[in-house]
């Protein structure tokens, strides 16, 4: 559609504004604020902290600066480790299950509706009811640990939410280090893929900066120790009962996502290659599930920062107090509204929304790039 | 300033005018606890019939979700008519240095209350010389409680000291009791902590933590991490899923010899579970306290800009008069914070309580908000939290102090 | 034949582990709170009894009742605007549209404890604090994002024929979006109300810090209050739980299909 200086586009645009100035308002000013109130002593001075015309100084990234090398904030590193964990075992669990799900769905069985309402129910749920079901589920004398003495086996012990044991330890102080060579391992891997694809210069490129990030992580990365003792850092077990119960809600998602894409695929494609002579298992290993790799892409992004952001889930499930199962969303509401930490609150939430736009901002570039051209 | 406007609203609210509107009231007394509050309720709704009472309960034990809850209100400008908050840092620290309270002076004045607490506990509620709440009882945060018969089948006496309960934990594990010692959540972790700090540190050096005189990275405060660290290799290893009620039904189910919680639990065990005091159950001070009482004391203030002013003075009245104090605690399970008790009134637990209170030392809760500002107090779980998964003594004790500078405690 | 034996085994399984909390909430919340107990967790109940839903209604009604105050109120003027936005956006481009675009989306991913705290002081300051207005409020401009997005990929399907025919008969910005836009908006709305329905009477965080008296809270708060007390009898927060879930599911279950096409709307593109 051509646009004209005419009314009808300046209606258009008055249409839109009161949207845009809300929107500009409600995210992008609210996140200045709570970025310029990060940089303040807002809450550490308790006669101010909840005044009702607090007196607050600037005080830099002091915030920033002791939640990942303070001695106090131990808790909120342990929390992004959390999170990190979590993360990965929500998205690999959902894309495994969800992945299964759908293709066995789409091989026709017979009740597929029925199934797919049950896989799929979950999703309608608040967090709040699912974190509410699955506390009961998993009290430790209780629930799924009762589980085997239905078939005569003795009860689980697994203190599900609650244990404090932990596994894959490491040192804070090692963080540089691993985090140089993970990114430095990945470009490594997007120059082989670069060279396969015969874009010589990029690969250099990328294979170049692999080599630099290789030789920091072993040297200076090495001797960069944010803390100046070793602090330990792992995987919480406590979360495999919310990694569990947040499959449970999210997995019907990714067999949704995957079930669209599998319908999409002509059928004439798997007739071609059933005619070729490939079994059912090199159909779906070299033709279906290639197909599905956007799927995948979009499927790890929206979980990816759902849990990020998780929050409700954790809070209904295990209660704001249960550190084992802290997430830094948690850790904020508590910050502020309990510790009245007003200023490392906004700090803990700007954390957040790098994290979550480091994975949304390329994602939205990228799908809104293709429109654009259009 | 507006204190006369107080003094006039008080007269007018003295003069027996028929009040009508309504009152909310903000606490954490939901469950067992419901029961006295309820009472207290009740004798308000008798003499004002047409204020409607607003119960607003938030859950969870020594007020943990309702703080929060409360600060999205009071920040928010939806300030409930009266709230629950312990006396002590937890009121001054918290509200009254952020001047969201009202000067109660004129009230306790007018009521002649002023020689009707004890002294120590006006202080408490007391800042620049100004009285900001009104208190509705005592409780006793280091008791330690058993059930004689379960000891005397074991053959072990309640230990006196640390040192002896560690004994004693080392000869029941012995007989095959997996936790001689019965924990539960978070709050209850920490709880067990100042009954531990008290008796390694004694009642002088337990206050002078909270004062600064006596720093946490000083080598006798460390050693108390140490002692706590024995203490909880004795308790449940599933505590963090237990509520305290939970925790004293460990204790009840003979699972564990001993419970150490506030003397809510006795109010638990004689009112919900039935069970007789001395007979059915049976109490001492926490191991190292005897002669010392940490008290805590749950009280109600008047926060500024509230929409029922008159009807929350006449609330607040109702809660320090001895009708409304002997009405509500032998049902809550503590001991009337005035000095004019009725003790017949009380069970024969909270009767040895209120000896206790008048003979004893006297020092505050950490947990319960007596010593501390919430500030410290809600980021001290960090600390237990240290110490939990390191068992560093050194390492949780340089966070208490890096945390007592941050918040300025003592100071 | 292993491979279909293999299909309806691993469906089998799934749907127990799907099915299991339901059987379990549903076993729980009609016993009697004295016959629960955790070794006899997934017993059927001796008696069925009826009473935790009574209290659990009692308790929740109020409560349930601003969820649906707030949650259609929300729902209806954020699915408007929504559909005023997408009508502009996919036939109206202006330029600088492409940029205001994802703009406007990145709002819908943003964690919103970033900002969580300005929110909460504006909500105060425009004498909404505490009350449903401000939680509505709130709901619908967190909620243009999506809406807008769901429209806008909607009409894109329009032909753009159909429009010019409508300007070249004299139609103009409005009367094109009445006569045109409007009419074949049904199946959009659909979609819209059921998603910003399921997603504002789930919401947990701005309930919890925006309305904090009881008497305006939402059910999602007083569920996790009523669970997470202490001591609880697990009947009461399980009968809640069922009422909680109850309105999403029914449309879940009867209006399923286009509650899965707003879940894949969710992804961005159409």
């Amino acid at each position: 559609m051509r646009w004209f200086r005419n009314k009808d586009t300046l209606y258009g645009f008055l249409v839109l504004l009161p949207s845009l100035v809300l929107l500009g308002v409600f995210v992008y000013g609210f996140i200045l604020q709570t970025f310029l109130t990060s940089l303040t002593d807002w809450g550490r001075d308790p006669t101010q902290a909840l005044s009702a015309n607090p007196q607050i100084n600037l005080i830099g990234f002091e915030n920033y600066r002791e939640l990942f090398t303070g001695f106090v904030d131990a808790r909120f590193r342990q929390d992004l480790v959390n999170t990190f964990f979590f993360t990965l075992f929500f998205i690999l669990g959902c894309i495994g299950l969800g992945l299964g799900l759908a293709i066995a769905l789409d091989r026709a069985p017979r009740g597929e509706g029925f199934f797919r309402t049950v896989f799929l129910f979950p999703m309608s749920l608040s967090f709040i009811v699912t974190g509410t079901i699955w506390r009961w589920m998993l009290q430790p004398e209780g629930g799924v640990n009762q589980l085997p003495t239905l078939v005569g086996l003795p009860k689980g012990t697994f203190a599900w939410l609650t244990s404090r044991d932990q596994v894959w330890r490491f040192s804070w102080n090692d963080l540089p280090f691993f985090t140089g060579l993970t990114v430095g391992l990945v470009l490594l891997l997007v120059a082989i893929a670069a060279f396969r694809a015969g874009e010589r210069k990029r690969g250099l490129m990328a294979s170049v900066s692999a080599g630099v990030l290789f030789l920091w992580a072993f040297t200076l990365g090495r001797a960069l120790k944010p803390l100046p003792y070793d602090e330990l850092h792992g995987f919480n077990l406590a979360f495999i009962g919310i990694i569990l119960a947040a499959v449970w809600q999210m997995s019907g998602y990714t067999m949704a996502l995957y079930l669209a894409g599998l319908r999409g695929i002509p059928e004439e494609l798997r007739e071609a290659a059933r005619v070729d002579g490939a079994t059912e298992w090199q159909l779906y290993r070299h033709v279906i599930l290639p197909m599905l790799a956007p799927i995948t892409l979009s499927a790890v992004i929206i979980l990816g920062h759902i849990s990020l952001k998780i929050f409700d889930l954790v809070f209904a499930m295990a209660g704001a107090d249960n550190a084992p199962t802290d997430v830094p969303a948690l850790l904020m509401y508590l910050t502020t509204f309990r510790a009245n930490q007003i200023a490392k609150g906004a700090a803990i939430g700007m954390v957040l929304l790098v994290m979550v736009a480091l994975v949304i901002v390329p994602y939205l570039y990228r799908q809104l790039k293709g429109e654009v051209r259009r | 300033m507006r204190n006369w406007l107080l003094s006039l609203v008080l007269l007018l609210g003295s003069l027996g005018m028929a009040q009508s509107g309504k009152l909310e009231i903000f606490s954490w007394w939901a469950g067992d606890e419901g029961p006295a509050l309820q009472a207290l309720i009740d004798l308000y709704k008798r003499r004002y019939p047409n204020v409607e009472v607003i119960n607003a309960t938030v859950t969870g034990g020594a007020g943990v979700n309702a703080r929060a809850v409360l600060k999205t209100r009071m920040l928010g400008g939806d300030p409930p008519d009266s709230f629950q908050v312990h006396a002590g840092q937890e009121l001054i620290g918290t509200w009254v240095v952020a001047d969201r309270m009202e000067d109660l002076t004129p009230l306790f004045r007018q009521e002649g209350w002023l020689d009707k607490f004890p002294k120590g506990l006006i202080e408490l509620i007391s800042y620049k010389g100004k009285i900001y709440s009104v208190p509705v009882n005592i409780h006793r945060s280091n008791v330690m409680w058993y059930i004689p018969a379960k000891l005397r089948e074991w053959g072990v006496q309640p230990p006196k000291t640390w040192a002896e309960f560690l004994t004693v934990c080392r000869t029941l594990k012995g007989k095959g009791l997996e936790a001689p010692l019965a924990l539960g959540e978070n709050w209850t972790q920490q709880h067990l902590w100042e009954s531990v700090a008290l008796g390694v540190l004694g009642a002088a050096d337990y206050a002078n933590l909270w004062t600064g005189k006596l720093r946490f990275t000083d080598p006798k405060a460390v050693a108390v991490w140490n002692t706590f660290g024995q203490v909880l290799d004795c308790a449940n290893k599933d505590a963090a899923g237990l509520s305290w009620q939970q925790a004293v039904d460990r204790m009840l189910e003979g699972k564990a010899a001993f419970n150490i919680m506030g003397d809510w639990a006795a109010g638990y065990m004689t009112t919900t579970k039935g069970l007789k005091p001395g007979q059915d159950f049976g109490w001492a001070p926490a191991p190292s306290t005897a002669g010392v009482f940490m008290m805590l004391s749950d009280s109600f203030g008047l926060p500024k800009g509230v929409k029922n002013r008159t009807n929350t003075i006449n609330w607040l009245r109702l809660l320090g008069s001895k009708e409304g104090q002997d009405t509500f605690n032998p049902l809550k399970g503590s001991i009337a914070a005035r000095t004019d008790s009725d003790p017949s009134k009380y069970n024969a637990y909270l009767q040895s309580a209120m000896r206790d209170w008048r003979t004893n030392r006297i020092v505050g809760s950490l947990v319960h908000g007596a010593v501390a500002p919430e500030s410290f107090m809600s980021q001290f779980g960090t600390v237990m939290e240290i110490y939990l998964s390191s068992r560093n003594a050194q390492a949780a004790a340089n966070a208490a102090q890096a945390i007592a500078n941050q918040v300025r405690l003592g100071q | 034949m292993i491979g279909r034996a293999l299909q309806y085994t691993f469906l089998l399984l799934a749907t127990l582990f799907f099915l299991l909390p339901v059987y379990l909430v549903v076993v729980t919340a009609f016993k009697e709170p004295s016959a629960i107990s955790l070794s006899t967790t997934w017993q059927l109940p001796d008696r069925w009894y009826w009473e935790s839903f009574a209290q659990a209604w009692n308790a929740f009604l109020p409560k349930l009742q601003n969820s649906f105050f707030l949650t259609v109120t929300a729902t209806l003027l954020s699915a408007v605007l929504g559909s005023l936005n997408g009508y502009v956006l996919a036939k109206w481009r202006f330029p600088g549209a492409n940029i205001v675009f994802p703009l406007m989306l990145f709002g819908m991913f943003i964690p919103y404890q970033a900002v969580l705290i300005p929110l909460f002081q504006f909500v105060r300051d425009i004498g909404l604090g505490g009350s449903l207005w401000g939680l509505i409020l709130v709901h619908v401009v967190y909620g243009l994002p999506i809406t807008t997005l769901i429209f806008r990929n909607y009409y894109a399907e329009i032909p753009d024929e159909l429009v010019e025919a409508a300007r070249i008969d004299g139609a103009g910005f409005f009367g094109i979006y009445r006569r045109i836009v409007l009419p074949l908006s049904l199946p959009g709305f659909v979609v819209v109300i059921i998603w910003q329905f399921t997603q504002i009477w789930n919401e947990f965080l701005f309930a919890v810090t925006l309305v904090s008296s009881p008497a305006n809270q939402p059910i999602t708060v007083a569920l996790a209050q009523l669970a997470g007390g202490e001591a609880v009898k697990w009947n009461l927060p399980m009968a809640g739980a069922l009422l909680a879930a109850l309105p999403t599911l029914l449309v879940y279950i009867f209006l399923g299909r286009y509650f899965i096409r707003g879940l894949l709307a969710g992804s961005v593109k159409g």
